[in-house]
């Protein structure tokens, strides 16, 4: 039994783990863009990506999957995501990469507005340009200021995965549940807590080895 | 004829006029200290000349070429500043030394990209000359270290080879050594006096008057955006003629 339950928690466990990187592989981009944007002058895009980023950070995100899944069928009549298990993917991706989105953006805005202005006059007087100041000076200092934010909402991530269920994504929860349907047994559910532990724990001991990597400078 | 020429500089933030028609020039190998009271202009100055402002007005020449009209040049691109600027250096007086790169690191690093630009590394040139620019401010045992493994003059030496290291015409100090202890003051003025003695042409704002008097060739005393004299500086600290000067260093008198 412990074989069989293993094996159908390692099923689950690999949708919580393609929602993990997929979300991470979207959001961490364009987290940087929407900072770009909420960073810059241009007020058209400015004011309204602040405000997505007031409204994607004070709601649920369990009441965003929500929204984003039946949403579009209900006001446009439209079920853009299709019935399937696919569709249903797809819109807790979606859902999880602009919800991630928008933190990973107040992250970067902090990291970035942290780095003195002393250090860019420091590069411009010494004839660099902006991208090689960029690149050259800011975005070290910037990277070391943000991991530990960044490990944080990484890890609470892995953790969030499992809110997918509500709009009936087969994640790790959903795997171990189903067994007390079928066989009237508890002790799945509950061992999907090792899974997510082992899981944040190995990204715990990468985010503290890179932490130390850059500890060379201050 | 004049390294540096500047003619009726000005530059307003909004309302108000911080430098009010400057005009000043110097002489290859002149050493010029700017003294003033707090808010009369003279960081605003140095920064027009590095064009971290740009001025509102007037003109900048250097070696008899006018590189700066601000006529023509307000809206010069990023590209032609940047050009600009290699003809000044400026230390900061929080020394603004890049956190993640060592010493040498810090002196090389302007250099290498602007070599690299130009399409030929010349990466053991470069690191030889920041090796002897350290040298020279006394840090040969520590290039290596980081900056936050050095002592605030040590920082500041390091920043003074950084500026070096870029060969510029003219290189500005805005108050080297108000960030640090008094104990280390001494080191920062000893290898800016060297620097004047082996005739680096240099303008430096300070409220070290003793310093400025005896390192400078020539001292310009600010109030409120304007020079309200200028010359040699025993004459300007011992006999300024007028009532703004002996105002502002009766206030100093203590310490000479
Ligand atoms: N970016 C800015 N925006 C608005 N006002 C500014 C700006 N920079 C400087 N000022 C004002 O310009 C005036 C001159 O400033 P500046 O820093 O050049 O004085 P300073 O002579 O260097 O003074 P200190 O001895 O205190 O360093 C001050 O009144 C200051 O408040
Ligand atoms: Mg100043």
């Amino acid at each position: 039994m412990f074989g069989t339950v293993t094996l159908a928690l390692l099923e689950g466990f690999l949708t919580t783990l393609k929602l993990f990187g997929l979300t991470l592989a979207i959001a961490l981009p364009l987290g940087l863009l929407i900072s770009q944007g909420a960073m810059s002058r241009i007020v058209v895009l400015k004011y309204p990506l602040k405000f997505i980023i007031w409204i994607v950070r004070g709601t649920p995100l369990l009441l965003q999957l929500i929204i984003i899944y039946y949403g579009p069928g209900i006001v446009m009549g439209n079920p853009l995501w299709g019935a399937g298990d696919g569709g249903r993917f797809i819109a807790a991706l979606v859902a999880f990469s602009i919800n991630y989105a928008c933190y990973f953006a107040e992250i970067y805005r902090g990291g970035i507005q942290s780095v003195p202005v002393g250090q860019y006059e420091a590069g411009y007087v010494l004839g660099m340009t902006k991208g090689q100041i960029f690149r050259k000076v800011v975005l070290l200092q910037v990277i070391k200021r943000i991991i530990p934010p960044m490990s944080n909402e990484i890890i609470t991530l892995v953790k969030d995965t499992s809110l997918a269920r509500i709009i009936a994504v087969y994640e790790i929860i959903w795997s171990g549940q189903s067994f007390i349907k079928s066989d009237g047994i508890i002790w799945p559910l509950i061992y999907t807590g090792a899974f997510y532990l082992i899981f944040s724990g190995l990204l715990t001991v990468a985010f503290h080895r890179l932490e130390k990597r850059l500890e060379f400078f201050r | 004829m004049a390294i540096l020429e500047v003619n009726n500089l000005k530059k307003n933030f909004g309302a108000t006029d911080v430098i009010k028609d400057i005009s000043f020039s110097m002489n290859e190998g002149e050493t010029l200290s700017i003294i003033g009271s707090s808010g009369s202009g003279k960081t605003t100055i140095l920064r027009c000349l590095n064009f971290l402002e740009i001025p509102d007005g007037g003109t900048i020449s250097v070696k008899g070429n006018m590189i700066f009209d601000a006529a023509k040049d307000k809206k010069a691109s990023d590209r032609e500043i940047k050009k600009k600027r290699l003809h000044f250096g400026l230390v900061f007086q929080s020394f603004n030394l890049f956190p993640q790169y060592t010493a040498l690191g810090n002196v090389m690093l302007a250099p290498k990209l602007l070599s690299e630009e130009g399409g030929d590394s010349k990466k053991n040139e470069i690191k030889e000359r920041a090796l002897m620019l350290l040298d020279k401010m006394g840090l040969s045992d520590r290039v290596d270290n980081y900056p936050h493994q050095l002592s605030g003059g040590q920082q500041q030496r390091v920043a003074i080879a950084r500026a070096l290291a870029m060969c510029p015409d003219v290189l500005c100090f805005d108050e080297p050594t108000s960030a640090l202890d008094p104990e280390l003051t001494g080191e920062v003025l000893k290898v800016i006096k060297e620097l004047a003695q082996q005739n680096t042409t240099m303008i430096i704002v300070t409220h070290e008057m003793a310093f400025a008097r005896d390192v400078s060739d020539r001292v310009i005393f600010m109030d409120k955006g304007v020079i309200v004299e200028q010359g040699h500086p025993s004459q300007i600290m011992n006999d300024p003629r007028e009532e703004r000067t002996k105002k502002f260093l009766a206030g100093y008198t203590k310490r000479l």
